[in-house]
């Protein structure tokens, strides 16, 4: 493809940089990346991503646009109250961006559907908030052998690492299950600042668009951690498990199952 | 221009920066390694900052050229792969 004389100007600052190039900003165009969860990391993650002109970008959700989101969840406004969430993020990702197609989808994974929802992505993100949908989308990329960016958020701190099937470790080799329900608070009961989701997405975008173009050194194997009060970032090591339950040679977990609804309640 | 082989023509007047580097760049990522792009252009900024920003990008610059009183000619090699 050639660029229009628009495409030149708005992708200058991307098309001038070695790294990107017009060979890197094609890439871009052609990828196709889901994000699961509109909500506080979904937004800035959409956001950068359909500024970068990600070709085909899905957003993953069911719920609806409340007064209490707009604290942090970027994409969406006063106006979209009660839309729901994929849905009011498309229309600001395309009012920002034309070339990007933004695709809604309007539900809420499970693991009945999420092996197809995924299908025919290059990159999934994690922008979820609970623990059982955070092992489903781990358990379903590993199967699938899909990079996955996943992301989370509490109060002040916020993590991110970047899982590649076959080259590094999962989620599981990290924590091999989700803690019990009621053990980690959740942003409803502790509160978040709004401004961590933008940090934290921000970092999730950088790894999705240096996956696209294959330069950098992703977080593979590596859980960055951000700590907004003490402005401090560290990186701590994931071993690959060798005998990972779902990523190890002997994987346990050879079909999707549910989580029970009860870990959905942190 | 006399002793190198163009393989490659840009007409970038009319154009002023970035968009002259930014076509300049598309350009030269058109062309092998080893290839000369020739860059015609009227943006007096350009003539230096197109050289530099090759010259970081690690291309080589054959020559700048003034060849009319608001016209230059810059010819670049590709050196490395994008």
């Amino acid at each position: 493809m050639e660029f229009t004389e628009e495409q030149l100007k708005r992708y200058s600052r991307h098309i001038i940089l070695p790294e990107v190039g017009g060979k890197g900003q094609k890439k871009i165009f052609e990828a196709k990346v889901l994000i699961v969860g509109a909500g506080g990391l979904g937004c800035p993650v959409g956001y950068f991503l359909a500024a970068a002109g990600v070709g085909t970008l899905a957003l993953v959700d069911n719920d609806i646009v409340e007064l209490s989101n707009l604290q942090r969840q970027i994409a969406h406004s006063t106006k979209t109250i009660g839309m729901n969430k994929a849905e009011s993020a498309k229309k600001t990702f395309e009012t920002l961006n034309p070339d990007v197609n933004v695709i809604p989808v309007k539900e809420r994974v499970n693991c009945r559907n999420i092996l197809d929802i995924l299908n025919g992505y290059d990159i999934i993100v994690d922008g979820t908030d609970n623990f059982p949908t955070r092992y489903l989308i781990n358990d379903a990329c590993v199967m699938l052998k899909k990079p996955l960016v996943s992301g989370a958020i509490l109060r002040f701190e916020g993590q991110v690492t970047t899982i590649v099937p076959n080259e590094g470790p999962c989620y599981r080799c990290l924590f091999e299950e989700p803690p019990p329900p009621g053990l980690v608070p959740s942003c409803q009961e502790a509160g978040v600042l709004g401004v961590l989701p933008g940090i934290i997405g921000g970092l999730q975008a950088t790894e999705v668009l240096k996956l696209i173009l294959g330069k950098g050194k992703p977080l593979i194997g590596e859980l960055l951690i951000y700590n907004a009060l003490e402005t401090n970032f560290r990186k701590v090591k994931i071993p690959k498990n060798p005998d990972c339950n779902i990523c190890g040679k002997n994987p346990k977990i050879t079909e999707l199952k549910e989580y029970t609804e009860e870990y959905c309640g942190i | 221009m006399s002793g190198f082989k163009v393989d490659k023509n840009l007409d970038i007047r009319g154009v002023v920066c970035p968009y002259t580097l930014v076509k300049s760049k598309l350009a030269v990522e058109d062309v092998e390694v080893g290839q000369v792009v020739e860059i015609l252009l009227d943006y007096p900024e350009a003539v230096t900052s197109i050289p530099k920003a090759m010259e970081n990008y690690g291309n080589k610059v054959l020559k700048v050229e003034k060849i009319s009183s608001t016209e230059w000619k810059i010819l670049i090699r590709k050196e490395v792969e994008d």
